[in-house]
């Protein structure tokens, strides 16, 4: 039973935190961001720092790792992050040609 | 005071795979922007865009605390959800935010800010701007600059952009601030900044916008960019009543370093019947801009 003067069980509509909330947005993509690992500053010297790339992504779609991964689950192809990156490692290459 | 892509703090707060548009700078200013307010944040947002990225019932795509409002209460709700937390003595350790769109700021949701800006209410009210209501199909707002294509401006809109920041300063709240999605590293800064002030605070985050404005996604950082270098828009805070401008506007205070702002006008669909004439009287308004600025500084 709700008790409207006990805040407690006040029913309200509640909206729970999810990933890939407009599902799989990677099949949105025509062209996928491909990080040459011999170009990143981060393999290549490992004292280096960098992270522009994801830094940039609108969404988070590349991990803050050494080196950075793409998620192509939902990644959806703006190319920002090989726009962005300093060292030119990144590549846009058109879906189909990809394996 | 973060100066480095990889001080930017680990954890993300927005969820991959959001309704957003490929390439949306919103996408990216408020991504960035929650990692500078933190999980103890409650922000409430009107409809626009932004309600669009948080989801569908009963599903989110963020990990704070969102309250979806209607299009001209955004600082009316903000002023509640303030009252209930003073209530309940948790305001000391909550946020509070407000975060609309630039039509849902500047033309509908004015009054409500206006007032709450007056009776300096304890939240942050953030604006981003991408020149026009984004979410309805591109109608003209109030932040839409001269000349820009809209759908209802299709021959370019006559008027400039309104000053909001100007407007706020007026209402004599602690903090102002200017930022733009395409420096993330500004937006974390100012936003951090915002947080540490109490009373009615406002930041403007500068949000372009690839179909609205006409460019292909991979080059939203870039334009935001030229609005920046071209002196169209300049980044500042203004602290107590005075202005600081900041470090990526600074050399643009000498009209001789900005760029001619037809780089930033001829490389957008929204400004592509634009003459040469309308490049000119753009130019002198943005001239008279900074004239403004160096009398504030
Ligand atoms: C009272 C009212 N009028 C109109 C609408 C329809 N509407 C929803 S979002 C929107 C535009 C929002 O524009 P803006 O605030 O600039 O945000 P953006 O969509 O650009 O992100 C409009 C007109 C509404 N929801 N409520
Ligand atoms: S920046 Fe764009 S292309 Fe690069 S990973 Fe993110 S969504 Fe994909
Ligand atoms: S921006 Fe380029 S160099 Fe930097 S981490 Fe990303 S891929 Fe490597
Ligand atoms: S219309 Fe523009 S602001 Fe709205 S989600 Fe798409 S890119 Fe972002």
């Amino acid at each position: 039973m709700v008790n409207s003067r006990d805040p407690k069980s006040t029913i309200a509509a509640v909206q729970h935190p999810t990933v890939g909330e407009a599902g799989k947005t990677g099949t949105w993509r025509t062209f996928r961001p491909v990080i040459d690992e011999n170009k990143c500053i981060l393999v290549t010297s490992p004292k280096a720092r960098c992270h522009t790339c994801w830094m940039f992504c609108p969404e988070g779609n590349i991990s803050k790792t050494r080196p950075p991964r793409v998620n192509y689950d939902y990644c959806k192809g703006c190319g920002i992050c090989a726009q962005s990156c300093p060292h030119d490692a990144i590549a846009m290459r058109k879906e189909e040609d990809e394996p | 005071m973060i100066t480095r892509p990889d001080d930017l703090p680990e954890e993300e707060l927005l969820l991959s795979g959001t309704r957003s548009c490929a390439g949306c700078s919103m996408s990216l200013m408020y991504r960035t922007a929650i990692k500078a307010l933190g999980k103890n944040t409650i922000i409430t947002v009107p409809a626009s865009c932004l309600t669009v990225l948080h989801g569908l019932y009963h599903k989110q795509s963020v990990l704070v605390n969102v309250i979806h409002t209607t299009f001209e209460t955004t600082a009316a709700s903000a002023s509640g959800i303030v009252a209930a937390l003073e209530a309940l003595g948790l305001d000391e350790k909550i946020t509070v935010v407000g975060f609309a769109g630039d039509g849902g700021t500047s033309d509908i949701g004015i009054q409500g800010l206006s007032g709450a800006a007056e009776r300096n209410t304890n939240f942050i009210y953030a604006c981003y701007d991408n020149e026009m209501y984004s979410n309805t199909g591109t109608q003209r707002s109030g932040q839409t600059p001269y000349m820009a294509y809209t759908t209802t401006t299709p021959h370019g809109k006559l008027e400039h952009k309104k000053n909001i920041p100007m407007i706020m300063l007026a209402h004599n709240i602690p903090y102002i601030a200017t930022t733009c999605a395409s420096y993330p590293l500004d937006v974390f800064n100012k936003f951090t900044r915002a947080k540490q002030f109490k009373g009615t605070r406002y930041i403007h985050v500068l949000a372009p916008c690839p179909p609205g404005w006409g460019y292909p996604t991979h080059e939203s950082i870039e334009i935001g960019k030229l609005a920046v270098r071209t002196g169209i828009f300049p980044l500042y805070e203004i602290i107590d009543g005075k202005m600081f401008l900041s470090k990526e506007s600074e050399p643009y205070l000498d009209p001789r370093k900005r760029l001619p702002v037809a780089d930033y006008l001829k490389k957008q669909g929204r400004f592509k019947h634009i003459t040469q004439q309308h490049i000119d009287t753009y130019q002198e308004y943005v001239n008279g801009q900074w004239d403004f600025i160096s009398k504030m500084l």
